[in-house]
């Protein structure tokens, strides 16, 4: 498995990744977990201000995400 | 199920049209209220089928079944302790995989499912296809197509569960199985607690929650097990403290299998009329503009029609109300008539004018709610709710308080963190509600009849003000705690739903009704004999004599005992301030003349020290009742009013000495 991975937050909108591994320590893995966010799931970013939370789609859906959630979601970048 | 009924449970996600469905069915006849001893509301009703009757329960509405929230508890526990005769879970055409993972964990509870799948309308105009029967034979449950808004399917929906109830399943279902690579350590821990797990509870169940670390099934487990077998489970869980992501993955693995044939995606690259709009409304300026944009014309719309029936109520109803018993009351004795008029009729009226104002303003922010904007709202406002130490969603139930204090605080029920939710519920008394602006707007004149405008809008901004400074205080220092998770979906903007949008406003203007309404008629009418006791007059009357012992910190403010009282008897509704200056300057409900009187009794200084005080003094007393009822204790109520009031005086004190130097 490539060791390159970044935080979901290092994204740019328009970006996709694929999840590595959710960081525990965010108190919602569980939570992430059912909304998809499982080792493999492609995830875009659609929003990724400077301020503020993020904004993912993944499974269809879009999802705002606070940036203390998304760091510890770490990806692979994908093109 | 007994011959005659039968109990349908509805599961279902967030945004799946689960309530169109249940609203559908159950109509009026549906009763709100929370869950026994929780905050969480509760929806039931029943309703005819088939010669049957039917009772439905909607359980809260949630992505999995974890122990994380008192809403995922309570609808698991509603359905392994009540043992319903049949789930419906509601899916969603357009989100069906994700939709797909509360019906993964509600198959690993030995329950009969049937699967309801909403929004064909909606996923089909977003490139979506997906065939129920293809699903239906892959999962091994019934699955009925719907599009619950334009009320198709439900009817069949209802029939496939009657028919599963009667009947039985047909077959088992296809359940998902954990990941492999973990089976053996499931089985380890079923081998470990079986025989121990308390009924009613499945003990299959218990140990795929142990293994994901559920609380819930943890301290279960922990008591029910010996000391020794506790410290087995344990040893096993410590090496895999991550199987809750292997577990969810291995739910997903399910639904990838299950859907592979059922369901087709748009193409890649389709950008959907949500996207479009999105653009503007979650942009981190655009999103802001928009957002004002709407509120205000909310607000505009809500004075300036409601305004007008306000006062047709006023004088048509509660005056024509008032002039008759008047005269039916005229040959008895004085204090009936008092009473009847005064305290009763009066504080009915007080309520009732709050009716158009509020129909107008819920119907808005239901229509922003139904159509998916909400969350948008939400997500723009954020990073300022941050500094209050709050998140976005604390926004919308904050912005609801501009109507009514009551809804606001029971708004607060979708701010998923506690402390959030304590916080946001000790601010709302701060936010200006349609009593206090009234008074505002009727009373700014008397002492300002320049600049009156100038002086509402700052006196409204005030409060709002010292929420943002309180909050940002309170949450540093004093409430401190987690800073919860911000993971919000944000949904498909759609066309809002009338029936939807006309059950929410009939349920909060219910609520107001029955929780404040019911406490501002008690309230006015003690209000009212301590008005008229001891001799039939207010001059000396116990409320008069209350007001006088206030009237030294009054006169810190440059305020006699009169504003005092009327101080005093805004505890029943903000508005009764001006009704009470009326009697006690003796000019009744002679507005002019009131405005008259306060002009030449108080000075522009004092006029503003009270103005000041009407808005940051303690709400009214349904709020504070449904501050303790949302708080589940005395404590923070009584400490919110504490505050207020404390705030109110000083805020009152500092705007006399700075006034009278100035003005």
């Amino acid at each position: 498995m490539s060791h390159s991975t970044i935080s979901l937050c290092e994204l740019h909108s328009g970006e996709r990744g694929a999840i590595v591994r959710l960081e525990q320590g965010s108190g919602c893995v569980g939570r992430l977990a059912a909304l998809g966010f499982t080792p493999g799931a492609s995830v875009a970013v659609m929003r990724n201000p400077s301020h503020g939370p993020l904004i993912v789609a993944i499974l269809d859906t879009e999802i705002a995400l606070g940036r203390g959630q998304a760091r510890h979601v770490q990806v692979r970048r994908l093109d | 199920m007994n011959g005659k009924a039968i109990t349908i449970a509805l599961a279902g996600q967030p945004n799946v049209g689960k309530s169109t469905v249940f609203n559908i069915l159950t109509g009026l006849s549906q009763h709100v209220g929370n869950w026994p001893g929780k905050t969480v509301e509760q929806r039931v009703g029943s309703f005819e089928h088939d010669g049957l009757l039917v009772h439905m329960v909607d359980l809260p509405g949630t992505y999995c079944l974890t122990a994380a929230s008192p809403e995922e508890l309570i609808a698991r526990e509603y359905i392994i302790r009540e043992r319903p005769d049949v789930v419906v879970v509601v899916i969603s055409a357009a989100s069906l995989e994700r939709n797909l993972y509360l019906v993964a964990e509600l198959l690993a509870l030995p329950f009969p499912l049937v699967i309801g799948l909403n929004m064909i309308d909606v996923a089909r105009q977003g490139g979506f296809d997906v065939e129920p029967q293809v699903l239906a034979e892959a999962i091994g449950v019934p699955v009925i197509p719907m599009t619950a808004t334009r009320n198709e399917g439900v009817h069949e929906l209802v029939d496939a569960a009657l028919q599963v109830v009667r009947h039985g399943p047909d077959g088992e279902p296809n359940r998902p199985e954990i990941r492999r690579d973990h089976q053996e350590v499931l089985m380890a821990l079923q081998t470990i607690i079986a025989g121990q797990v308390p009924a009613p509870y499945p003990q299959e169940w218990v140990a795929l929650k142990l293994l994901e670390g559920d609380e819930q099934a943890t301290e279960m487990m922990r008591e029910a097990l010996g000391a020794e077998r506790w410290a087995a489970v344990q040893a096993i869980l410590e090496r895999h403290e991550d199987a809750i992501i292997a577990v969810a993955g291995g739910r997903y693995e399910w639904i990838r299998r299950m859907t592979r044939a059922a369901l087709k995606r748009p193409r890649a690259g389709q950008i959907t009329l949500t996207q479009r709009l999105d653009r503007v409304a979650t942009h981190p300026f655009g999103g802001l503009v928009m957002l004002a944009a709407v509120l205000a014309l909310i607000f505009g719309l809500t004075y300036s029609l409601g305004g007008p029936l306000q006062r047709v109520i006023a004088v048509q109803v509660i005056g024509r109300l008032s002039g008759l018993a008047r005269q039916l009351l005229a040959q008895g004795p004085g204090w009936l008539s008092g009473l009847v008029v005064n305290g009763i009729i009066g504080g009915a009226g007080t309520m009732l004018t709050f009716v158009p104002i509020l129909l107008l303003f819920f119907t808005a922010m239901g229509l922003l709610e139904d159509t998916g904007y909400m969350a948008r709202g939400a997500y723009v406002m954020d990073r300022f709710m941050h500094a209050l130490g709050l998140h976005g969603k604390s926004f919308m139930p904050l912005f609801l308080g501009f109507g009514c204090n009551v809804p606001a605080i029971m708004g607060t029920r979708i701010i998923e963190s506690r402390r959030g939710r304590l916080l946001t519920i000790l601010l709302a008394p701060l936010v200006p509600c349609t009593g206090r602006l009234a008074v505002l707007a009727v009373l700014a004149p008397a002492f300002f009849p320049a600049r009156a405008t100038l002086i509402s809008w700052c006196l409204t901004g005030l409060p709002l003000v010292i929420l943002a400074l309180t909050g940002s205080v309170a949450s540093r220092f004093i409430l401190r705690g987690e800073s919860s998770a911000f993971i919000m979906e944000m949904p498909l903007y759609h066309v809002p739903n009338g029936r939807t949008i006309g059950l929410l406003v009939w349920n909060r203007i219910l609520a107001f009704l029955e929780k404040a309404g019911t406490i501002i008629l008690l309230v006015s009418v003690i209000i009212w004999l301590l008005s008229f006791l001891p001799h039939g007059d207010i001059q000396s009357s116990y409320l008069a004599i209350a007001g006088k012992l206030l009237a030294p910190l009054g006169s810190l403010m440059g305020l006699d005992w009169r504003p005092m009282v009327a101080l005093l008897t805004s505890f029943v509704a903000k508005e009764n301030s001006v009704a009470t200056l009326g009697v006690l300057y003796g000019v009744g409900q002679d507005t002019g003349a009131l405005l008259q009187a306060l002009s030449v009794a108080m000075t522009p200084a004092s006029g503003l020290a009270f103005l000041v005080t009407q808005m940051l003094f303690i709400p009214c007393a349904a709020t504070v009742a449904v501050i303790k009822q949302e708080t589940g204790s005395w404590k923070w109520a009584l400490l919110d009013m504490a505050f207020l009031a404390g705030l109110a005086i000083v805020g009152g004190i500092i705007a006399y000495r700075v006034a009278s130097l100035v003005l």
